[in-house]
């Protein structure tokens, strides 16, 4: 029974979001520094560089470092604010457990108990259904290290199958496109490429609110006299200024991609050398869209045929060539077809392996990279290695100095966890850094299988809206309180450097997992002191993989402000570009084209919900908002969800800007005010999803996933539309504390 | 990045370049000076047709019209051209500069009782350091560097001289334009002939999309 203890709002007042406004002691506080620490910002696949001021062990500033090459002191807001997280009054600083007669519906207990209890309840019920039973949900906000320890611990210590992570909601399909085509998985290019690319073509990704440092490479470019391409069913702000703008319809990218793969065949634009020498497959890919005329796409994606034929060309006659994705292409039911199509189009036109070429995903998560390579999934072993393979099981078990039976097989991903949760097939649940409550599609049912848990425990820095569910919480640490590495989205590993301690009782994360791992009776197989030990294990347990970190050090990364994978052997100088010389990283080299043939979403439009929803974020919030929506100056730049609705759509509806209006899926309802704007497509409606509650937009999204991914369909959900009673503010309408005069 | 006394740094504003982040204005409010108060501000210039939005520094006018027209001789200019927010002891809160300023920069703060706007983050920019705004912003919609490295790296025309009505006002802080010899632009002119005149294809499709 892990239903939350108290009402939201008792929950609320006690455990926030509350806002914090100020560094410790108020803006006028007049602190000293006692040191600058340069380090990177805790959000997105960016990774920025920032220094952090400390005073008396708290964070209390921020400095831009200008020396760090990737962002050069630029940040976005999230990064300026993020030192407001340290010192918040919302910091869980006990262990916990639940105690519905406690006055805070948790109860403080020492963390002998706290983990005590973990432990029994782990062994109870492994004991009574099976070692599968106890699952474990992580995410990649952890660094490096942490992550492949957890990868490690789940394994050896909990000795479940079943481990997944966050990145299943963000990057899978990317990750699952990249390993079948390429034969790795990791962005082709630094991001020094995007400069050097005639035509830089950014395919569902709102990058001036998602990756806004990728907008000045953007430009860049175009200061070059680059071309832009922007394809996205919004004209979100880096399309404003593009020069071709594709208004693809929520759910047809494939269809956009194999019209122009088309085109470029029929006109003649290929690469023929590079196709013959590097790759494998182009028959199969060109007869799939053998059929698909700029006409035919027309009709499925609603962008007109000329706008189609005229990317083909910019695309297919440029000599260089960065085609950018993320979620918005990668978060549907054939999310791995999206961007198997994507990187078609990048081998048709010999657009690999040289400056400024390239088709990549724009990483998502801070870690998001790294924390798909190192064992972090449940399919998955370091190395990017495969769990069902038993060469590459045999090469970890002699890294972790155990049987390679000990080692369990292939679990669930992560929305087959909370499916397996809901049908009571698994009882018990650790989980860190992953709110699912606010971030997994379809929330109601997401809330309903964590009641269902008979015990789950929680390692977080705040009492999340997933962490109210859980028996026992342990208070863990921030980014900024515990030594490590991350990998951008570039491939760049870098070094987070701790700046504080941990506030109060809470502990570094890797410090709770190896407790847990003492009185489970596994101990010996975590025999680190402190992090560099297990970054040292980590780049041991690469060696020889796909994801070959064997001659990356925390010493190095530091004096070369990050080392680029693969390094596969020490003094390797590391690997910013991938591919040179048309050489893939399948075992014969060649790259895969794959036959996309379109298919439709998993959910269409029909008479009773005839209006698309697709979500997204805000660039003031990130993720789930754990971190983001304690934080006041963020809050107050976009406080609560609004629903963007084209004029078009909201006069046949009746429905004015402001008015609140209730939209509805198979799944649940939600009511949000309206935001009228005309840069979005009159068929489609968008929300972003950062809020819990009656706030989140996952409510409304559908539970149905990518079969090879696993990716839920987050882009795509069937809506209908009605006016409710009452207004809301819209942001154009909220008082920035400022007026424009005395009178 | 840090600027000698001789490298003679500008200012440069690209409005076409904004993303609407606020990353400038959350950073202006963590200059050393600034104390939590942001001294810049963003404008969403028509979010029910657009997406564009501009940041506001202060333009920092040679000849600053907030300054004549203050009563309270509030609003000084330093030798190098910087033109400070209000003096506190001074300012008396009649917001003539909010209402006189070409730029609708100033703004009457009331939690101060008090004009506050952009002083170019003095206490960074005279020691050689780039301002908050500029130091963050990920798009380079606002840029601090020497005009030889902005001609070697970036498209556009530097432009300082605004004709309002009558007053022309050549400014510190530089603008971006396509060309200069382009003359004023007619910004009511409707159709600009791209996709931006039906961005989702609804003539091309007869409204089926």
């Amino acid at each position: 029974m892990a239903h939350p203890p108290l009402t939201d709002d008792e929950l609320i007042a006690l455990y926030g979001p509350h806002l914090n406004e100020a560094p410790p002691g108020g803006w006028d506080a007049g602190l000293v520094i006692d040191k600058v620490v340069n380090t990177h910002c805790c959000f997105c696949g960016q990774q920025c560089g920032i220094k952090l001021k400390v005073h008396d062990n708290a964070v209390v500033g921020f400095e831009p470092w200008y020396e760090f090459p990737f962002n050069q002191g630029k940040l976005c807001p999230k990064g300026v604010k993020r030192y407001l997280q340290g010192s918040h009054p919302d910091r869980l600083l006990h262990p916990m457990v639940r105690d519905e007669s406690a006055a805070g519906g948790f109860r403080q207990v020492t963390w002998d108990q706290a983990l005590d209890q973990v432990v029994t309840e782990i062994r109870r019920i492994q004991a009574a259904y099976g070692d599968d039973a106890f699952a474990m949900l992580s995410g990649v906000s952890l660094t490096n290290e942490k992550s492949y320890l957890v990868g490690k611990f789940a394994r050896l210590a909990l000795h479940t199958a079943n481990l997944d992570y966050n990145g299943r909601y963000c990057m899978v399909s990317a990750g699952a496109g990249n390993k079948k085509a390429l034969g790795v998985d990791r962005a082709p290019n630094p991001w020094s490429d995007i400069p050097l690319a005639d035509v830089v073509w950014i395919a569902g990704s709102n990058v001036a609110e998602t990756f806004p440092i990728t907008t000045g490479y953007i430009w860049r470019a175009r200061d070059r006299g680059a071309k832009l391409i922007v394809q996205d069913p919004r004209v979100v702000p880096l399309a404003r200024t593009a020069d071709l703008f594709l208004p693809v319809r929520p759910g047809t990218d494939s269809a956009l991609f194999g019209a122009v793969l088309h085109t470029i065949i029929k006109r003649d634009w290929l690469d023929h050398d590079f196709i013959k020498d590097h790759t494998l497959g182009f028959d199969e890919a060109a007869a799939a869209v053998a059929d698909m005329t700029p006409a035919w796409a027309a009709d499925i994606t609603g962008v007109p045929a000329a706008r189609i034929e005229e990317a083909a060309e910019l695309w297919g006659t440029s000599a260089t060539g960065m085609l950018l994705h993320a979620r918005g292409i990668e978060q549907h039911t054939k999310g791995v077809d999206n961007v198997l199509a994507a990187i078609n189009l990048g081998l048709a036109t010999g657009k690999f392996g040289k400056p400024g070429s390239g088709v990549s995903t724009i990483t998502g998560q801070g870690n998001g990279q790294c924390g798909r390579e190192h064992g972090h999934k449940c399919d998955q072993l370091p190395g990017n290695r495969d769990i069902t393979n038993p060469e590459h099981r045999a090469a970890v078990a002699k890294v972790w100095a155990c049987d390679e039976s000990e080692i369990p097989g292939k679990g669930l991903p992560a929305q087959e966890i909370i499916e397996a949760i809901h049908a009571g097939e698994i009882k018990g649940l650790l989980s860190i850094c992953f709110n699912p409550v606010v971030s997994a599609p379809d929330v109601n049912f997401t809330r309903e299988a964590l009641d269902k848990l008979e015990f789950y425990a929680v390692i977080d820095f705040f009492l999340s809206e997933s962490a109210q569910h859980a028996d026992v919480v342990l208070p863990g640490s921030l980014h900024e309180e515990d030594d490590g590495t991350a990998t951008s989205g570039e491939g760049r590993i870098i070094k987070i450097n701790a700046a504080v301690t941990p506030p109060g009782e809470a502990r570094r994360d890797w410090e709770i997992l190896l407790d847990i791992a003492e009185r489970l009776g596994k101990r010996e197989y975590f025999p680190y002191t402190n992090t560099e030990q297990i970054f040292d294990e980590l780049c041991r347990a690469s060696s020889g993989g796909l994801a070959d970190y064997t001659g990356a050090t925390w010493q190095r990364i530091e004096d070369e402000m990050g080392l680029f994978w693969p390094i596969p052997e020490v003094g390797h100088p590391g690997t910013p570009r991938l591919f040179e010389g048309g050489k893939f990283h399948h075992p014969d080299g060649k790259a895969r084209f794959h036959a996309v043939p379109f298919k439709p979403s998993a959910e269409v439009v029909d008479d009773e919900y005839p209006i698309l929803l697709t979500t997204g974020r805000v660039v003031s919030q990130y993720l789930s908002g754990t971190q983001t929506r304690r934080i006041a100056a963020l809050v107050a730049q976009y406080p609560e969800p609004l629903c963007e609705i084209h004029p078009l759509l909201a006069d046949s509806l009746g429905i004015a800007d402001g008015d609140l209006v209730t939209v509805t899926s198979r799944r649940g309802t939600m009511t949000v005010p309206a935001h009228v704007v005309n840069t979005i497509r009159p068929d489609t409606v968008f929300i972003p999803y950062h809020w819990p509650g009656g706030k989140a937009a996952n409510q409304l999204t559908n539970r149905a996933v990518d079969p090879i991914s696993k990716m839920p369909e987050f882009k795509v959900a069937a809506v209908r539309l009605e006016r409710a009673i009452g207004r809301g503010a819209t942001i154009d309408e909220r008082d920035l504390g400022v007026t424009e005069g005395s009178t | 990045m840090s600027f000698g006394i001789d490298d003679n740094p500008v200012f440069v504003i690209d409005q076409s370049r904004c993303i609407g982040c606020e990353a400038c204005v959350q950073a202006c409010a963590e200059c050393g000076t600034h104390r939590g108060q942001s001294l810049i501000h963003l404008e969403r210039v028509d979010r029910a047709t657009t997406t564009q939005t501009a940041p506001m520094v202060c333009m920092h006018c040679e000849d600053p019209t907030c300054a004549h027209v203050c009563p309270a001789d509030a609003i000084k200019q330093t030798e190098d051209g910087i033109v400070q927010s209000a003096s506190k002891p001074r300012c008396i809160g009649c917001s003539n500069c909010v209402l006189a300023c070409p730029f609708g920069v100033p703004k009457y703060v009331a939690d101060f009782d008090q004009m506050m706007k952009c002083d170019m983050c003095y206490d960074r920019t005279s020691e050689g350091l780039a301002p908050m705004c500029a130091s963050v912003c990920p798009s380079d919609a606002l840029w601090y560097g020497t005009i030889e490295q902005f001609n070697d790296t970036r498209r556009g025309s530097l432009f300082r001289d605004f004709m309002f009505g009558r007053q022309q006002v050549r400014t510190k802080v530089y603008t971006v334009v396509d060309d200069t010899a382009d003359g004023p632009l007619d910004v009511a002119s409707g159709r600009s002939g791209s996709w931006l005149d039906d961005p989702f294809g609804l003539d091309e499709s007869g409204g089926k999309s």
